[in-house]
């Protein structure tokens, strides 16, 4: 059977990775080639790259390391920020990425998902979204959390996976860099109303964290942390070992 | 040296990455001259079937890749480039395929239960059924990386290599110097690469 995935997450600014906690006080912390060949190393099932730089000089320079990446690194590479055109798909998929994660570009144009679905293919077309509760409700956040749209999240990623999304990163504001777990409520919502394969995301802090997503939430595929695997608080190959052991299919 | 078929289909990156990184010396072309005298042959493909094959019979090569073929020389089809060396596929329609191997491709729907999804995606475990020489560097637990709604239903004794997904999943194929691997080897980690690199060994 399929495995669960292990994704650790580089968000990339200006070549380097860097991490924030709740998306703020970013700091640096490695060289993204060097941090991708250690994680493939590793074990990791696929890597995330996202792009967070402002300028072009900056995208056309993280288009370089997703080239040099792809050339070294032979599992799967998401790549997202910025994407807002068919011209950015292309951009990083000729740079070597196998799916393109689209955040608040469809959100500003949902039509974007399905023309791209059509020329890439469905498993190309990554749908991300960043989540918070405003008033017990799932909100849709945009610019890494800092400002709220209408959307409410689970009507959001219905219809982007209408729109032919292959795949969905659910990233929960609320439980971002605070390591007290996944948000498993959230998750569950996404996971009962869409049939494509869901990646969770924000609140990872140990390993248990992991084990407790798997086994409650049998619909979610994966797991993506950033920070804990960057720092070595949860090393992958631990992960992965201690998942196996607790009977979870994963790949060692 | 391998010959890539450049058909203006799909990303071929990786697989080049993953064939330097091995040393194993190769060539995007749709040259004739090229193909004829290359060591093997690595049909590659993303996408659809129809826009896939159409693609390939416009450049003409057809009668020249099954001549190579016929004379031994080893061809390697991945992903889709592994469904087209099949005689017909019923995706999006009814479409012919090279014939290079006896069967069709066939949708998952209404054969899996509803519990999984469609696309196969993901890693999933390698279960060799049959001696091959592609074989020769995988160890115990071999993993590789899938990512398609269509599979082959052909010959069981052309089935070399599976993966259980609802039903047996064709992984790796083979028929003499035909071969296909329906997941992305230069996707697979360190074990598309000893298939690769395998493969590399044959050609020469």
């Amino acid at each position: 059977m399929i495995t669960k995935r292990i994704i650790p997450c580089l968000d990339v600014r200006n070549g380097q990775v860097v991490k924030g906690v709740n998306f703020e006080g970013v700091r640096d912390i490695d060289n993204p080639v060097n941090l991708a060949e250690m994680y493939n190393e590793m074990g990791a099932d696929e890597l995330v790259f996202y792009d967070i730089t402002a300028t072009n000089e900056g995208r056309e320079l993280f288009s370089d390391i997703v080239e040099q990446v792809a050339n070294e690194v032979f599992i799967p590479l998401t790549v997202g920020g910025g994407i807002n055109t068919l011209q950015d798909f292309d951009r990083v998929l000729k740079a070597g990425a196998d799916k393109v994660s689209v955040n608040s570009g469809a959100i500003k144009n949902p039509e974007l998902i399905r023309e791209a679905a059509l020329k890439y293919g469905n498993q190309c077309v990554v749908l991300s979204v960043d989540i918070k509760r405003v008033n017990g409700i799932f909100k849709v956040f945009l610019n890494g959390g800092r400002k709220e749209t209408d959307l409410e999240a689970i009507e959001w990623i219905k219809y982007g996976c209408s729109l032919g999304a292959g795949e969905v990163v659910v990233n929960s504001i609320d439980t971002d860099g605070v390591k007290g777990g996944f948000d498993l409520e959230l998750l569950k919502a996404v996971g009962d109303v869409v049939d494509v394969p869901v990646i969770a995301s924000g609140g990872a802090g140990k390993m248990e964290d992991f084990k407790i997503l798997f086994e409650k939430l049998p619909k979610i595929d994966a797991g993506l942390a950033a920070s804990i695997f960057h720092f070595g608080e949860v090393k992958i190959p631990d992960l992965k070992k201690y998942l196996k052991e607790q009977g979870i299919e994963i790949r060692i | 040296m391998i010959a890539i078929i450049d058909y203006g289909v799909g990303n071929i990156h990786s697989v080049m990455s993953a064939l330097n990184k091995l040393n194993i010396e190769n060539i995007l072309t749709a040259d004739p001259e090229i193909i004829k005298k290359a060591d093997g042959i690595l049909l590659p493909g993303v996408g659809a079937f129809r826009d896939a094959i159409k693609s390939l019979e416009d450049t003409g090569l057809v009668p020249l890749i099954k001549d190579c073929v016929a004379e031994g020389k080893p061809l390697l089809g991945i992903c889709l480039g592994m469904q087209l060396l099949y005689e017909k596929s019923f995706e999006d329609g009814e479409y012919e395929g090279l014939g290079l191997l006896k069967g069709e491709v066939i949708s998952f729907k209404s054969r899996i239960s509803e519990d999984l999804k469609i696309p196969h995606m993901g890693w999933n475990r390698l279960n060799v059924k049959k001696d091959s020489q592609l074989f020769k560097y995988l160890g115990e637990d071999e993993f590789v990386y899938y990512v398609h709604s269509y599979y082959a239903s052909g010959k069981s004794e052309d089935l070399l290599a599976s993966s259980e997904y609802g039903i047996e999943v064709p992984g790796v194929v083979g028929h003499g110097n035909i071969m296909g691997m329906q997941f992305h080897p230069e996707k697979s980690s360190s074990t598309g690469l000893k298939l690769l690199k395998a493969f590399g060994e044959m050609v020469k």
